[in-house]
């Protein structure tokens, strides 16, 4: 295979596996078909050594770092991905890819279901955290990358990188899990489930069959994104940012408009999502991360699942994440202590909960800027500019 | 007379240098801002660990590229497994926990030999400031007024050797401390320490069978 020789501005690639090589997943089924949409920024080097995988959240997709195709919004990491970025394109070959389940050109249930031509709809597999990794090693095979130099990533993204971290070691050199947890708890479960009731009460989810009927659920996907949102946010933040501040007028009107600018907010957050987000794929990939827990694929013990490990960790957590809090970074502190792995973690004091991860956050900008360098260093790859 | 500090390192740290073979491993609890850390991974290579409470110390570390968490050495040295170090140190960190023979017992179990600095409360400006003043000691310490210090658990020279020997520990070596020289020096103080010198720097194992 020739090495990728990849430009800044390269569109989007797609990856498309045979029936010789399905995707094995966690539920039994052989996925046939696989393809895979990613997006490449930069050079990978001639000893292949410093390819960064950037995994994305539950809402994200593959445009990490490059204008989305869709909303013509900047990419959702630019803040740190690019050239001359923290994670700079012109030292690293970053990769992201669309993760299986998704609804930007990776297998989902918004594709065509091979046996039948019709839209997969909830005839698609249900899939987990473990096959999305899976078919992302699957995609670094074709790209012939042996070892990824980092895989990181925040939230559900996160996981990603436990379970790369854990099923993979050899193939990962650092591992950067932001704002995430080894399992998905009781009450991030209840938030999925308040979203995908809200989709299924929708008349027009159809039983999952709308993309046949050529309607959408709107309403039901909307209300499951900002019940979402609110979660990825804190209290102060919300408070800072609307208070009680009325929308556009100077009373309240005795009505169910959005009188208050924080309800006007959340509507155009449910609205502009249903535009570039598939119901059904919200729905799988919600239950991909409630499915999560790698320690009770390790006999219950985390550790076991880092048992000798030899990839250099630094695990990052916000103070007021309430959705994935520093308690949960800290259980897999421990249990990477346990293990004797090599780790590093901080917990960065701000009131932007949980989203923190995405936006400018200079102290776990410095953080990870230290530990990507150290680790760059040692081995052997380019400081930075 | 201990040797100048090496450049940019603080000269109560060289001594801990002094006692640590290189190529080792090393896990500093209460690193700060990973000043004794950095140096021994780039001078001396060894595998390197910090532990720090404070978050801005923490973040200091990582962002030189050490490996090292946020914990408590009273509640967090439980997570590591038995033997994981060939070196744990503890500088002018003891003093400031909770259960210090709890944090001297697990600093033990995790590494074959403790290398612990403290405070000795029995350094004779500090005896007669009490005996004069009635107060307790500040200025000569730490600068820092009763109320307001991390040492909650103060000690003496003499007061320390009896924990450790209840341990069942060994002093392998021992380097009293008296006041700074203008130029920065430390002296080293090996007549009548507990009288004499300010700090105390421990190299230490546990007996076998113990």
């Amino acid at each position: 295979m020739n090495a990728p020789t990849i430009s800044e501005d390269r569109p989007q690639d797609t990856v498309r596996f045979g029936r010789d090589a399905p995707l094995r997943l966690d539920c039994g089924v052989a996925l046939d078909g696989l393809a895979i949409a990613y997006q490449t920024y930069g050079e990978l080097n001639a000893a292949r050594s410093n390819a960064v995988l950037v995994c994305h959240a539950l809402t994200g997709d593959q445009h990490v770092a490059s204008p989305h195709p869709l909303t013509g919004r900047p990419g959702w990491w630019q803040l740190l991905v690019g050239p001359g970025r923290l994670v700079d394109t012109r030292r690293f070959f970053v990769i992201c890819a669309n993760v299986v389940g998704g609804c930007q050109g990776t297998t989902g249930p918004k594709e065509p279901d091979p046996t039948t031509g019709r839209p997969y709809g909830l005839d698609f597999p249900v899939i987990t955290v473990g096959d999305m990794v899976r078919a992302q090693a699957m995609l670094l095979d074709h790209l012939g990358i042996d070892q990824l130099f980092c895989v990181l990533g925040g939230s559900m993204g996160g996981m990603q990188v436990l379970q790369w971290a854990s099923a993979y070691p050899d193939r990962v050199y650092a591992a950067v899990p932001i704002a995430t947890a080894a399992r998905h708890s009781a009450q991030n479960i209840a938030f999925h489930e308040v979203g995908r009731q809200a989709i299924m009460a929708d008349p027009d989810w159809r039983d999952g069959k709308y993309l046949e009927f050529d309607v959408r659920p709107r309403a039901g996907l909307a209300v499951a994104r900002m019940a979402a949102h609110i979660t990825y946010l804190s209290e102060p933040a919300l408070h800072r940012k609307f208070g009680r501040n009325l929308q556009d007028r100077e009373r309240v009107t005795y009505g169910f408009e959005a009188d208050f600018q924080v309800e006007s907010y959340l509507r155009h957050q449910g609205s502009t999502f249903v535009n570039r987000f598939d119901a059904n794929s919200y729905l799988y990939i919600t239950r991909a991360m409630d499915y999560f827990d790698l320690a009770a694929e390790h006999e219950g013990v985390l550790a076991k699942a880092f048992a000798r490990t030899p990839v250099r960790f630094c695990v990052v957590s916000f103070s007021s994440d309430w959705l994935f809090p520093t308690a949960q970074s800290k259980a897999i502190v421990r249990a990477l202590n346990a293990a004797a792995a090599n780790v590093s973690f901080v917990e960065i004091q701000t009131d932007k909960g949980h989203d923190a991860f995405l936006l400018d956050e200079p102290e776990f900008h410095a953080t990870l800027a230290g530990f990507l360098n150290g680790c760059a260093e040692r081995r052997g790859l380019p400081g930075p500019a | 007379m201990t040797a100048p500090a090496p450049p940019g390192l603080r000269p109560d740290l060289a001594p801990i240098v002094g006692m640590i073979e290189p190529g080792s491993r090393v896990l500093d609890i209460g690193c700060g801002d990973g000043e004794l850390l950095e140096y021994l991974v780039h001078r001396r290579q060894v595998t390197g660990r910090g532990m720090e409470i404070v978050q801005e110390g923490v973040n200091a570390c990582v962002a030189r590229g050490l490996s090292v968490i946020q914990g408590d050495a009273d509640t967090d040295l439980s997570d590591y497994p038995t033997a994981a170090f060939d070196y744990v140190v503890l500088t002018f960190t003891l003093q400031a926990t909770r259960d210090p023979r709890q944090v001297l017992a697990e600093m033990l179990r995790i590494g074959r030999y403790g290398i612990v600095s403290i405070t000795n409360y029995a350094y004779w400006p500090l005896r007669l400031g009490l005996l004069l003043r009635g107060q307790m000691p500040t200025a000569e310490v730490d600068g820092v007024a009763w109320h307001a210090s991390g040492n909650i658990r103060r000690c003496t020279i003499v007061d320390f050797e009896t924990l450790g020997a209840e341990l069942g520990l060994s002093v392998d070596r021992r380097i009293g401390l008296g006041r700074r020289h203008p130029d920065g020096r430390l002296p080293e103080v090996r007549c009548l320490p507990n009288l004499r010198a300010c700090q105390a720097i421990y190299l230490l194992h546990r007996d076998p069978g113990s």
